[in-house]
């Protein structure tokens, strides 16, 4: 372990002969990344007392690593000046190194004294994330249980989702004023659950648009989600007995730029017109520019989104909006399938283990607070 | 074969996932399956670009409406791919000095931001509509609204110092309390819905996505 007076360390060296050369780094020490698959461990060390201003103004620090104690370091890697750990995720498991920071300055270089040995490990299990295991176990399974049970149960219950009934009256509105049905199914790429979710909406709408033979139309931000939707689209025309009506253009490509796509669509709102506007998805900053453009065109608005900061514009902005879970409920609620329909029994389970922890949470608190026990913080747990 | 190949890879990777969460050493397969999908989504741009190009050009040679936004589109694809390869001086082509850099900060960078201002305009107009007292909500709502803008500035500060700053106390209190309080009850009931979600993709219940009903 190297103390704060040892930035007189004898292994500093001049560059430029008479030129003193900046202090070296203190405190080297290195560990294994806990909880991590292995071959990574941190390096973390005290700046150099030149770090920051002054002739020998620190420019970088490099990190050098070897298998002996006294000889054969070799660089590894280098960050910026202020830094003070850096991550070695090229050590090989049960190997031992030593870490030395070498400082680099104007007037010459430094190095540290090693660090400790210390060697890479792979643990079978993130000991960190038992908290969360143990209650998606318990959430999961709830799930699957009334998936199944929901197999055999008749007539399951699911609130009124005003959004989603709102579906058919846009698309009904938007056929008996001959005008288009742009539905936009955020900016996010297909490995967001959001726009799985905004894609199942997108087959309810398709499947009515081809029923009533209303004019419908889906610019999209990449590639991957505009091949799905056109599937999806596709067979929602095919199920309605009208594959002649459907056609690929009705699906396209505008861009993957976040503010070059809210300027297309923008662009399409105010020449088109559109009767209905379905904003499903994962959206940011450009949710109300969208959301405030087609409104003043007249086109009615169902929005649904998961992001919390920006459903208050879309609650602003829309006449209806899907909030949150509703946006993920949409497939159960539309199909009325007993299997998906038990699967949001099951989340409803999730949710009262969530508020018995709260209460027990805020009442433990309170008691601490109140009476000074040491009752345990149920919030440390996740 | 065409559903069921889908809905077993989509069970298998979707099940590794939720193991590597849990177990490191699975995190080499996770990061597999992680280049996977950015290699499927970089040639799948070609599909993107070739359905840009088609249907603008179709827009164009029709002359359809609003076929001369179909050319700008075109000419601007055309314009920053070809300098972005062929015109970069022999260094990468985002460097300062290179004319892809030079097109991007005085073309693309400043539309860009343009769009984004226009954020501030449509904040005023939302928050009239939604700041209207037409019922209890919705006045609560302008009350709230009300405290933490005035709150949040110094005229409000100015006006409330006699007591004590309380129009920012009571701002602060409304952030910390009652708003972060349903912003986490709505966080809670997402992190369900994806959770449910994404079981009923992995046990092929939802199957939208890949066309099926």
């Amino acid at each position: 372990m190297v103390g704060a007076e040892d930035v007189t360390n004898p292994v500093a060296e001049s560059t430029k002969g008479i030129q003193t050369p900046p202090a070296p780094p203190t405190n080297v020490t290195a560990k294994d990344i806990p909880n991590d698959k292995g071959g990574a461990v941190t390096i973390s060390w005290g700046k150099s007392a030149d770090d920051g201003s002054g002739a020998k103004n620190v420019t970088k620090y490099e990190i050098l690593r070897s298998t002996k104690r006294d000889e054969g370091y070799e660089v590894i890697g280098n960050t910026v000046a202020g830094a003070t750990s850096f991550s070695d995720n090229a050590a090989e498991n049960k190997v031992l190194y030593f870490y030395k920071i070498k400082v680099l300055s104007p007037t010459g270089t430094a190095e540290s004294l090693p660090s400790a040995s210390t060697f890479a490990k792979r643990q079978w299990f993130n000991l960190s994330r038992l908290s969360l295991f143990i209650l998606s176990l318990v959430i999961g399974f709830a799930i699957l249980y009334f998936i199944e049970r929901a197999k055999s149960e008749k007539g399951l219950f699911i609130r009124r989702i005003a959004g989603l009934e709102a579906v058919d009256d846009a698309v009904g509105r938007a056929t008996e004023m001959g005008r288009k049905i742009i539905f936009v199914p955020g900016i996010m790429d297909m490995d967001s659950m959001q726009t799985i979710a905004a894609v199942t909406i997108l087959g309810r709408v398709a499947k009515l648009a081809a029923e009533y033979e209303a004019k419908l139309e889906v610019p999209v931000c990449t590639s991957l989600v505009m091949v799905t939707c056109r599937e999806v689209v596709k067979e929602a025309y095919l199920n309605a007995g009208r594959p002649d009506v459907y056609n690929d253009k009705m699906v396209y490509y505008v861009t993957n730029d976040q503010f070059a796509y809210a300027a297309a669509l923008d662009g399409l709102f105010l020449r088109e017109r559109p009767a209905a506007v379905f904003l499903q998805g994962q959206f940011y900053a450009e949710s109300l520019i969208l959301a405030e453009t087609a409104n003043s065109v007249g086109a009615i608005q169902i929005a649904g989104t998961a992001m919390p900061t920006q459903l208050p514009f879309f609650v602003a902005a829309c006449d209806y909006t899907l909030i949150g879970e509703e946006l993920f409920a949409a497939s159960a609620y539309l199909s009325k399938d007993p299997k998906l329909l038990g699967s949001l029994k099951g989340q409803d389970v999730g949710k009262f283990i969530f508020l018995l922890v709260i209460l027990i949470g805020a009442v433990f608190l309170t008691l601490n607070s109140v009476l000074g026990l040491n009752l345990p913080n149920l919030g440390r747990l996740f | 074969m065409r559903r069921e190949v889908p809905l077993v890879l989509t069970a298998m990777v979707g099940i590794t996932m939720i193991i590597a969460h849990f177990i490191p050493p699975f995190n080499i397969l996770k990061d597999l399956f992680e280049d996977w999908f950015f290699i499927i989504a970089a040639f799948a741009i070609y599909l993107g670009i070739s359905n840009l190009i088609l249907v603008n050009g179709d827009k164009i040679y029709k002359k359809q409406k609003g076929w001369p936004f179909g050319l700008v589109v075109i000419l601007g694809f055309l314009v920053m791919t070809v300098i972005g390869l062929f015109f970069s001086g022999g260094t990468s082509f985002q460097d300062p000095g290179t004319p892809f850099y030079y097109l991007y900060m005085n073309v693309y960078y400043p539309l860009s931001a343009t769009m984004f201002a226009l954020l501030a305009f449509f904040v005023a107009s939302a928050s009239y509509r939604a700041f209207r007292a037409r019922n209890v909500e919705a006045t609560m709502l302008l009350l709230a609204a009300f405290i933490l803008m005035v709150g949040r500035v110094p005229i409000g500060y100015w006006f409330s110092d006699w007591l004590g700053d309380a129009l920012g106390k009571l701002a602060d209190w409304i952030m910390d309390f009652p708003q972060t309080a349903g912003q986490r009850a709505i966080m809670i009931g997402i992190a369900l819905g994806v959770v449910s979600s994404a079981l009923r993709v992995i046990l092929g219940l939802e199957r939208t996505y890949t066309s099926g009903e």
